[in-house]
C-alpha cells in the first residue's frame, strides 16, 4: 500500500479543515502584534528592544498555535467518532500520528514567521544567524505539537484538552526564559525551567536572534529533540493503551 | 479413525478458510463484562447476522474484531491473520461502516469519500472513479458537492456504507446500518447490503431488527448479555416453530376472562392474550378457526379478523431470550434511533 497517499491526505485535509480557516488566520497575526505592543508598552522602551523581544514572541506564538489547534482538533474528531475512521486504516499509528502533527507542525512554523515578518519592516535583521533560528523554530514547533498531542490523548472533552493546555503553557511564559532571563528566576524555580522543552528552544532563538544564550546551540537543539522523541513515545504509548481498548 | 481423521482435518480447513474465527473471545469494562467466551466463525461470501438487544455487547464484539479495543482473552483471526496481539492487523481487507455516521461534517460527499480511499492508498484517478460510481450507486450523485453536514439521516447512512467500501473490502461489519432512518432508505439500504453480499462480500451485520436480520442473513447468532445464546441458519432457527400452528384472531370489545374460557373449551390448544383485542392461538395440529370464532362471537366478541401466522425469527428469539422484540426497538428509539 502506498503509505504516503494516506499520510498526505490526512495533512491536506486536516490543513484545509482546521488550519487554513479564517479565524486561525487572523489568530496568527493579531496573537504576536498583541504581545509585542503589550511589552513594548510595559517597558516604554522603543524599537531598539524589538530584537530582544522578538525569540519570546516567535516561541509564543508556535507554543500558543500548535498546542492548542492540536489538542482541540484531535479531542474533536475523538468526540465525534471520526478519528475512528482513522484508526481503521491499514496505516502504523507512528505513521497516522506523524500524519495528525505535520499540519500543527506546519502552522506553527507559519505562525512564527509572522511577528519575524512584520520585525524585518521595523527592524535590521541582518545579524540574525538564520542556519540556527530556522532548525530552533522547526524543533519548538515539533515539541510543541508533540506537547499539544500528549494532551489531547489525556483529554476526553475540547473543553478538558483547552484547560489541560493553559495548565502546561503559561507557566512556559514565565519560566522558559521568553521574556525574563532564567537566571533572574527565584532559586526554587530554577529546576522548573529546566525540564521544559520550550527553555532550549527559546536559549537557542535567542543566541540566534541578539546572540544571548546560556547554552551551546547544538546542546539546546539536541534537548529539544530528546523531548520531542520522549513526548511523541509516550503520547503513542498512551493511544494504544487509552484509545485500542 | 481414518474418518475421524480426515473429518477433523476437513474442519480446520474450514476454519482456516473461513473469512472471521473467533475463539474464546471475553471483555470486560471496570465492573461490566461486556462480552464472555464468545466463539464462532463466519464463512466466505456469507451474511452473518449479529442480533441482540442494547448492551448486549454487539458493539463490543464489533470493536475487538476491527482493531478498535482489545479482548481481555481469546483468539480472532480475520482473512487468515491472526489479529489477538496485533488488533491492527487485518485493516486492509476489512470495511467498517459504524452506528454512527462518523465522515467529516467539513467535507462534501464526494471529498469525504475520496478522503477514505485516499486512506487505503488509492491514487487520485482510481479514488476519484470509485467515488463518483458508488455516489451513483448509493442515489447520492446529485448531493455529490454538498457537506456531509447538511446531508439527511438517509443520506449520512448511506455515504457512511459507500465510505466503508470505497476500497472494495472482503470483510465488510455493519452496525446497525438502518438505525434511525425512514421506512424507504432503509429499505434501499437493506437491498444495497443484499448487492454487495451477492457481490461475494462476507458482511457481519449487527443489527436489532430481527425482521432485517431474516430477510438479509444467512445464518444468525443471537447474543444476550455478552454470550451468544444460539447461532444456526435462519430455516434451522426457525425449523422447531414450523410445527407449530398459530393464528391470531383481533376482535373489537373487551372480554372478561376470555382466555380462561378458550382453554376450558379448547383442550390442547394454547391460547396468549397480546393486549386489548388480540389473543394468539397455538397448537401442534392444525387449528379450525370456525368453532373458534363462533366461541368468541356467542361470548359477544365481534371478530375483525383471524389469521393464520408464519412462525418467524422474532418467535424464535422471544422464545430462547425471554425479550420481546418490541422491547428492544422502544430500547434503541429511546436511545435516539428509530425506524
Amino acid at each position: 500500500m502506498k503509505l504516503w497517499i494516506a499520510f498526505w491526505n490526512i495533512l491536506v485535509k486536516d490543513m484545509r479543515t482546521y488550519y487554513l480557516k479564517p479565524p486561525n488566520i487572523s489568530w496568527g497575526l493579531i496573537f504576536p502584534l498583541a504581545w509585542t505592543g503589550m511589552f513594548f508598552i510595559k517597558s516604554g522602551s522603543g524599537l531598539e528592544s524589538l530584537l530582544t523581544l522578538l525569540p519570546g514572541v516567535v516561541a509564543l506564538s508556535i507554543l500558543f498555535g500548535t498546542t492548542s489547534m492540536l489538542a482541540v482538533t484531535i479531542t474533536f474528531e475523538k468526540k465525534s467518532r471520526s478519528f475512528e475512521r482513522l484508526l481503521l486504516a491499514p496505516i502504523p499509528l507512528e505513521l497516522l500520528m506523524l500524519a495528525k502533527t505535520s499540519g500543527a507542525i506546519l502552522f506553527g512554523v507559519a505562525n512564527a514567521f509572522v511577528p519575524v515578518i512584520m520585525a524585518l519592516c521595523l527592524a535590521d535583521l541582518s545579524q540574525v544567524v538564520w542556519s540556527v533560528f530556522v532548525p530552533a523554530v522547526f524543533m519548538i514547533a515539533v515539541a510543541s505539537t508533540f506537547l499539544g498531542l500528549f494532551i489531547a490523548v489525556e483529554a476526553s472533552e475540547v473543553f478538558e484538552a483547552q484547560t489541560f493546555s493553559n495548565f502546561f503553557r503559561f507557566p512556559m511564559i514565565f519560566l522558559c526564559g521568553l521574556f525574563f532571563p532564567i537566571k533572574k528566576l527565584p532559586v526554587f524555580l530554577k529546576p522548573l525551567s529546566y525540564v521544559l522543552p520550550l527553555t532550549y528552544g527559546a536559549d537557542a532563538l535567542h543566541g540566534a536572534v541578539h546572540g544571548g544564550h546560556a547554552m551551546p546551540f547544538v546542546l539546546d537543539l539536541s534537548l529539544l529533540a530528546a523531548f520531542c522523541v520522549a513526548l511523541f513515545a509516550v503520547s503513542l504509548w498512551n493511544i494504544k493503551r487509552k484509545w485500542i481498548l | 479413525m481414518a474418518m475421524l481423521k480426515a473429518s477433523l482435518h476437513a474442519e480446520e480447513e474450514n476454519k482456516m478458510n473461513d473469512a472471521i474465527v473467533v475463539e474464546g473471545l471475553s471483555k470486560r469494562f471496570a465492573e461490566v463484562q461486556a462480552v464472555s467466551n464468545l466463539s464462532f466463525s463466519v464463512h466466505q461470501g456469507e451474511l452473518f447476522g449479529f442480533l441482540g438487544p442494547n448492551g448486549a455487547g454487539k458493539t463490543t464484539t464489533i470493536n475487538m474484531l476491527t482493531g478498535l479495543a482489545r479482548p481481555d482473552s481469546g483468539t480472532i483471526r480475520i482473512g487468515g491473520i491472526d489479529c489477538t496481539n496485533k488488533p491492527r492487523g487485518a485493516q486492509h481487507l476489512i470495511g467498517v461502516v459504524p452506528d454512527e455516521s462518523n465522515l467529516y461534517p467539513e467535507l462534501t460527499g464526494f471529498e469525504n469519500l475520496c478522503f477514505c480511499a485516499a486512506l487505503y492508498g488509492l491514487d487520485k484517478a482510481e479514488r476519484q472513479d470509485r467515488a463518483k460510481e458508488l455516489l451513483d450507486q448509493f442515489g447520492l450523485a446529485q448531493a455529490a458537492n454538498h457537506k456531509f453536514g447538511g446531508y439527511s439521516k438517509g443520506m449520512k447512512r448511506k455515504l457512511t456504507i459507500a465510505a466503508g467500501i470505497i476500497h472494495q473490502p472482503e470483510i465488510l461489519f455493519l452496525d446497525e446500518p438502518t438505525t434511525g432512518i425512514d421506512v424507504a432508505s432503509a429499505r434501499q439500504l437493506r437491498q444495497l447490503i443484499a448487492d454487495l453480499h451477492r457481490a461475494g462480500t462476507t458482511i457481519f451485520l449487527t443489527t436489532h431488527y430481527i425482521e432485517e436480520a431474516e430477510r438479509l442473513c444467512e445464518r444468525i447468532a443471537f447474543i444476550v448479555s455478552g454470550r451468544i445464546v444460539q447461532i444456526d441458519t435462519v430455516e434451522h432457527l426457525v425449523q422447531p416453530l414450523q410445527k407449530k400452528h398459530v393464528v391470531q384472531i383481533a376482535y373489537a370489545n373487551i372480554l372478561n376472562d376470555i382466555r380462561g374460557k378458550l382453554s376450558e373449551s379448547f383442550p390442547g390448544i394454547e391460547f396468549t392474550t397480546q393486549g386489548q383485542g388480540l389473543i394468539r392461538v397455538e397448537a401442534s395440529e392444525p387449528i379450525r378457526v370456525g368453532p373458534l370464532v363462533r366461541f368468541l362471537e356467542d361470548q359477544g366478541a365481534e371478530v375483525a379478523e383471524a389469521r393464520r401466522m408464519r412462525p418467524s425469527l422474532e418467535d424464535i428469539f422471544v422464545q430462547i431470550t425471554g425479550i420481546e422484540a418490541k422491547a428492544m426497538h422502544k430500547e434503541k428509539e429511546k436511545a435516539g434511533g428509530g425506524q
